[in-house]
């Protein structure tokens, strides 16, 4: 009587465990390049940009290792580029992945060779930068998309920015609200209470998001009382879940029928998320690839200190909700071994890490960017004089 | 001279000199022992002095920045703090306090009465042969990483508790009085499902203690109990649960101490709401501990990380006041039922 007693309970215990296994999917590495394209879009397999060489000649007399620390969105990229240069020339190149704020205070203290920034610095943080003026090199080129969970629906619901900001403001609280069905009118949407679910943490996704939001939304700058407060890495949410991290906010959506959020183009292509398409400036839905991204970055205005922002760009074919990481140098080098390393790696992204960016599903940056980039590299200084040679 | 002999008188030498000689070591081990022990008692106490003089110096240029009282409100928006202004304080904590405490509340609500149960099944009913297997299986519950706890709450939990949605939503919520606690729309990520995947992280720490203090009930008094005719449920209630009560309190306590401090699982299943305090259980929350979680890597506005210490000195306090109140009511109830003896 006992040993069945107890069977009952440690069957019990056996199928619980086995459901939580079965519940966890998705985490399977989606190492595919490239998403099928939908129809009138230019996404499709992902090719290397053809750039011309840079011109920058490898330097001798470097030291044999690199530091730096920021950004974690471009982490997984950055790691690629550190083994694959570190095979090419034996260069020890060890990133940090602390998130963009600690870069910026690591590189404004000195204390590594290159900080990482998903945003430029503001003038009040280049002001407090110790070793004098810092250059913002970009590196690759990112996308933040909606995703949704929602039966029967896959990839290609369409929204625009105005109507995403009322949803994230709380100000439409269903799926069937006319005004997500007047944008779907093939779609058959259910009478369903929509879950917001944002960022947790402070983010660069979020700041790309909500930058977004207050270019193309002025209900969302309304809610939140403001531009000033309706774009940042983290701003005070109406309404919603918070899910930590990219994988915090999937798990949520991926949990909740009804639930929508925003995650990184990334991150979204290799777990093979539904993904809703943004109308862009020039009036298009735009179906979120690194197609897209890179036409984003062709239709934006690039300053001459390369602190941009390429969301809400024009362009017939450009993502609207687009941004950048960059690496920030500083423009006067001390140490000259160091200098000369810094040269070399920044250069070797240049003509052989962009070529390897989207076999991890990043946008490599347009040409025109490259070219600006490269020229920056050019102007690194070593006690007066340029390094490059 | 015979080589034995000298052997031997070499022997005595070196066992009377072996005598002395651990005599004087004896002495200055036990005062090198001694000073160990004495300096890592200090250690201990200015490691904890050293802690907390960090947090607050920390979190100073916040507090004097906005005023001490001026965190004591419901509402954290760092988007909207600026260096000039200090008045509103955007860091309000009051939310953060309330969410750690309901969650930890909620989960000793569940983990206590089964914590104790499963000690009890232990001790008093399970088969011998199953004891050591059955409290082996508990203790490992206590290994389990935290961070997995989460992932099975996002997993298994939250759409285990969905289809439980239209109950509350629609049966508890119209309870007068309670029913507020129990206010939709239900999403899965709440409050609720924090408390459950706290309350299975504590069990351990109950279950554990609850056991050893059953152990110690003396053999005489379930002995008067059985000799009266008690059955088992009588010998437990009469004897063993009365011996044990400050006991079970004690290990309800340390559990509590647990939930207080929990981080990742916490903020894993939440859902993160910083702006206010939700009285539904169904609702979102955030803890002090998760909203350090969420916001240190990130914190890149004004008085921001500062602000966030202040947060961590607040549960600091809040740990502090619940292990003072539960060594204060653990000695009471000790003195009060005469456990001393």
């Amino acid at each position: 009587m006992t040993r069945v007693r107890l069977v009952t309970p440690l069957l019990m215990v056996v199928v619980l465990l086995m459901a939580a296994c079965g519940q966890i999917d998705g985490l399977s590495d989606g190492s595919q390049t490239g998403i099928e394209a939908g129809e009138g879009q230019i996404c499709g397999l992902n090719s290397s940009p053809s750039f011309a060489p840079s011109g920058i000649e490898k330097l001798d007399g470097g030291s044999n290792s690199l530091s730096g620390a920021g950004a974690t969105f471009p982490a997984p990229i950055y790691s690629l580029w550190a083994s694959e240069y570190k095979k090419a020339t034996g260069v020890e190149v060890a990133y940090q992945s602390i998130g963009s704020g600690g870069g910026v205070k690591q590189i404004s203290e000195q204390t590594v060779d290159f900080g990482a920034s998903d945003a430029p610095m503001k003038d009040t943080e280049l002001s407090k930068a110790k070793g004098g003026p810092v250059l913002h090199i970009p590196t690759v080129l990112g996308a933040v998309v909606p995703t949704y969970k929602l039966k029967g629906h896959g990839s290609g619901l369409k929204f625009t920015g105005e109507v995403l900001g009322k949803i994230f403001a709380g100000q439409i609280t269903r799926w069937d609200d006319k005004e997500i069905v007047d944008l779907n009118p093939d779609a058959i949407l259910p009478s369903l209470p929509i879950a917001v679910v944002h960022r947790s943490d402070g983010s660069g996704t979020t700041d790309i998001w909500t930058n977004y939001l207050t270019a193309a939304s002025p209900s969302w700058v309304a809610a939140l009382g403001g531009n000033d407060k309706s774009a940042g890495k983290e701003v005070a949410w109406p309404v919603g879940i918070g899910g930590k991290g990219n994988e915090g906010v999937s798990a949520a959506v991926g949990q909740t029928e009804g639930a929508i959020g925003y995650v990184e183009l990334s991150f979204a292509i290799e777990q093979r998320l539904s993904v809703g398409w943004v109308k862009n400036r020039a009036g298009k839905f735009v179906q979120p690839c690194i197609a897209t991204v890179t036409a984003a970055a062709q239709g934006a205005k690039i300053p001459d200190d390369l602190r941009f922002s390429i969301v809400d760009a024009d362009g017939p074919d450009a993502y609207p909700v687009s941004g950048a990481t960059w690496l920030l140098v500083y423009e006067n080098q001390t140490d000259e071994a160091k200098a000369k390393t810094l040269v070399n790696f920044l250069a070797w992204i240049m003509d052989e890490g962009e070529m390897t960016a989207s076999t991890l599903n990043y946008a490599p940056i347009s040409t025109a960017l490259r070219d600006k980039a490269v020229a920056k590299i050019k102007g690194i200084k070593l006690n007066g004089a340029p390094v490059a040679a | 001279m015979p080589k034995g002999k000298a052997k031997e008188v070499a022997r005595a030498e070196t066992s009377s000199l072996a005598l002395q000689l651990s005599k004087k070591r004896r002495i200055t081990g036990d005062a090198i022992f001694a000073n160990l022990n004495r300096a890592s008692g200090i250690a201990v106490i200015a490691l904890l002095i050293a802690m907390i003089w960090f947090v607050l110096s920390e979190a100073t240029p916040s507090l004097r920045h906005y005023g001490i009282f001026s965190f004591f409100h419901t509402r954290w928006a760092p988007s909207e703090a600026s260096l000039a202004s200090s008045s509103p304080n955007p860091y309000g904590i009051v939310q953060f306090i309330y969410g750690t405490a309901i969650v930890s509340i909620i989960a000793m609500v569940i983990s206590v009465p089964v914590g104790v149960g499963v000690a009890l099944f232990i001790s008093e009913v399970c088969p011998k042969k199953l004891k050591k297997t059955l409290t082996t299986l508990t203790e490992l519950l206590a290994a389990v990483p935290s961070v997995v706890y989460g992932f099975w709450g996002i997993a298994v939990l939250v759409p285990a508790l969905r289809p439980a949605a239209g109950f509350m939503e629609n049966t508890l919520a119209k309870i007068p009085g309670v029913g507020g606690f129990f206010e939709g729309p239900f999403f899965g990520f709440s409050i609720l499902a924090a408390s459950v995947v706290l309350s299975i992280m504590v069990l351990p720490t109950v279950i554990a203690i609850s056991r050893e203090v059953f152990s110690t009930v003396p053999r005489d008094h379930r002995e008067a109990a059985i000799a009266l005719g008690g059955t088992r449920w009588e010998v437990i209630r009469t004897a063993v649960l009365p011996y044990s009560r400050s006991g079970v309190v004690g290990a309800s306590f340390l559990g509590l101490g647990r939930a207080l401090g929990e981080t990742i699982a916490v903020t894993m299943v939440i859902g993160n709401s910083v702006l206010g305090i939700s009285w539904s259980i169904l609702g979102q929350g955030a803890t002090l501990a998760s909203v350090i979680a969420n916001e240190f890597t990130e914190a890149n506005q004004p008085f921001h990380i500062e602000s966030l210490f202040v947060a961590g000195f607040a549960l600091m306090i809040l740990t502090l006041v619940v292990n003072v109140i539960a060594r204060v009511i653990v000695a009471r109830m000790g003195a009060a039922t005469g456990r001393a003896s």
